[in-house]
């Protein structure tokens, strides 16, 4: 058997499309787990981002903070909290918000810091207010590089959390766990095509979101 | 007009970047800051409005000291334009112009006929509105740099370095656009370059800074020309002072040989009534228009005879009363007879005019206007 023919038998497996584990419900959990835990993260790391980015200060701090973040292995962090703190959603996601932060922060802030320092001048020198500096004049140039900090977070989180199910959560990582433990290998390939193709559609979600969000003066330009 | 009264900028590491300056810089004028890098003129520059904060003495605007008024609204009562435009490339053209007046409150409408009406000024064409910053070249966007320092019509311009990054060609274009613009709308104008010769041509007055931020001359440029205040500002200067002064005389004053043209088909006994005593005679088609230069005797001898194969080329022409008396004696020294031709703005020829007699109008234009002799061994 290859693993086409793994792919194939579990997707046409009708039973594998209803009910509580069925891959509606289980990507519904995955979704659901990934966007709260990018949530938090976006909600953390962004205005952090772009306000040491705007002031230009914090950076060595900033640094060194993502650096102890990303070597934090989330799979022990996970086992760690759910000791810790029992069952809930909670060790499912501290381990991918912490995930998440560094690459949003880290390229937030260094998206702003090196905007072309000219036109902030001009603003400034027109009077422009500092809110609307960083908003209208560094944000929108700054987008696409923000835009691939949160882009990279939210696939390496949509990646991880399959983890959830380690710890008796859904999400698609249910098929993996349940399929290495059942030796169903079906079941282990169809979940690990599940989250690929998460990732993909996430791929191609910002890839639309950059296409609306960004000025068509930015992407014309190559940064400096 | 903008008094600035011994001002100093001084940094907490004990760099003085400027020293107890004081300028005051007339209303509608072109006032230019020079000097090397070090005199601290886009530091002076900056504390106009207050992009630097002085850190010694006052400016005052109309009487009016500028650490009493709100930072952002002294900064929007005043054109604020930067090497390299500056431009938010994330907007098109027109909204980049109308980034003040949106400030100001002013409806989307009212900023957008503005902006276009500030593109045909600055000469742009207006078919460019909705483009965005990249894909303007390095002049176009300056231009729009400065029509959006114009935007809401502020007295004040503060240009910082504005024409520095573009080639010479562009930049000369550039100047006389600025020339133009000016004398329609007359702004105070505070201008900074490294460039002398930039500040020559677009300077109404100059104050040369020298390193340490001390003012070594604030005179207009003829003057500067002529009489630079010490050996350092004369080093600035540069070569060729004596002859580049020369650009602020006019021709009016310049005694013409009217009678030293002759018709291409005027006979001997017509050339002998008209033509002055003088070696050569500026041979001049139907219409008026400079031929070239013939030999007096053999006109005088034989007439014109509509010959035109035997003339010396007549060279380059000056426009009488709108050419400076540099382009003249440019003209003497590069004609083959060294005799300069004059002509009117149709193009035709009013008169002649020898190096000898311009040396002569220079050294009068200096007792005129009080400045001292230069030298101008180079004409003779």
């Amino acid at each position: 058997m290859t693993i086409f023919h793994f792919i194939s038998a579990f997707f046409s497996d009708s039973a594998h499309w209803h009910g509580y584990d069925g891959i509606p419900t289980r990507l519904v959990e995955h979704i659901e787990y990934s966007l709260i835990a990018l949530g938090i993260a976006g909600a953390v790391g962004l205005p952090v981002g772009l306000l040491t980015g705007h002031y230009g200060r914090g950076g060595n701090a900033l640094a060194l903070l993502a650096t102890a973040a990303r070597a934090l292995p989330s799979f022990g962090l996970l086992v760690l909290l759910f000791v810790l703190m029992g069952l809930s959603k909670l060790p499912v996601l501290i381990p991918l918000v912490v995930l998440a932060i560094p690459p949003i922060l880290v390229t937030t802030y260094e998206a702003v810091r090196t905007v072309d320092p000219a036109p902030v001048d001009a603003a400034r020198g027109m009077g422009m207010h500092q809110a609307k500096v960083l908003f209208q004049v560094e944000l929108p140039v700054a987008l696409p590089l923000i835009l691939s900090g949160l882009r990279s977070a939210a696939i390496q989180v949509v990646s991880t959390a399959t983890i959830a199910a380690y710890v008796s959560f859904g999400g698609v990582g249910r098929y993996i766990v349940d399929g290495l433990y059942q030796r169903n290998y079906e079941k282990v390939v169809g979940g690990a095509t599940l989250v690929a193709a998460l990732a993909l559609a996430t791929l191609g979600l910002f890839w639309l979101m950059s296409r609306f969000a960004v000025s068509r003066g930015v992407r014309g330009v190559r940064r400096p | 007009m903008i008094s600035i009264e011994a001002v100093s900028k001084r940094y907490p590491d004990g760099t003085v970047a400027v020293d107890g300056l004081s300028l005051e810089i007339p209303d509608r004028s072109i006032t230019v800051l020079v000097g090397p890098s070090g005199c601290g003129k886009t530091t002076t520059l900056r504390m106009i409005n207050r992009m630097i904060e002085l850190s010694g003495g006052r400016i005052l605007i109309d009487g009016e000291d500028i650490q009493h008024k709100p930072v952002n609204a002294l900064r929007r009562s005043m054109g604020y334009v930067i090497q390299n435009a500056g431009l938010f490339q994330h907007r098109t053209i027109v909204d980049n112009i109308g980034t003040v007046p949106r400030m100001l409150g002013w409806s989307k409408a009212k900023a957008r006929e503005r902006s276009m009406e500030l593109m045909e000024r600055v000469g742009l064409d207006t078919s460019m509105a909705k483009r965005y910053p990249y894909q303007l070249s390095g002049g176009q966007q300056q231009r729009v740099g400065v029509a959006r320092a114009l935007a809401a019509d502020p007295p004040v311009l503060l240009m910082d370095e504005p024409f520095s990054a573009v080639d010479p060609v562009v930049r000369r274009g550039l100047q006389e656009e600025l020339l133009r613009i000016q004398s329609e709308l007359g702004k105070t104008i505070v201008f900074v370059t490294h460039d002398i010769d930039e500040a020559i041509r677009v300077g109404d007055m100059i104050a040369v800074l020298r390193t340490g931020g001390k003012l070594a001359q604030y005179a207009p440029p003829d003057e500067l020309l002529s009489r630079p205040a010490d050996a350092a500002v004369e080093d600035f200067l540069g070569a060729d002072r004596g002859i580049r002064g020369l650009s602020f005389f006019g021709t009016e004053q310049l005694p013409l040989e009217r009678n030293g043209i002759v018709a291409v088909d005027a006979t001997a006994a017509q050339v002998a009534e008209r033509a002055a005593d003088l070696p050569q005679l500026l041979v001049v088609d139907v219409d008026g228009r400079p031929l070239g230069w013939a030999d007096a005797a053999r006109l005088r001898a034989s007439g014109a005879r509509n010959d035109t194969a035997g003339l010396l080329a007549s060279g380059q022409t000056f426009r009488l009363g709108e050419d400076s008396l540099r382009v003249a004696l440019d003209c003497a020294v590069l004609s083959p007879t060294g005799w300069a031709a004059a002509v009117d703005g149709e193009g035709r020829a009013v008169g002649v005019v020898s190096q000898e007699a311009i040396a002569r109008a220079i050294r009068e234009a200096h007792g005129r206007r009080g400045t001292a002799p230069v030298d101008v061994g180079a004409a003779r």
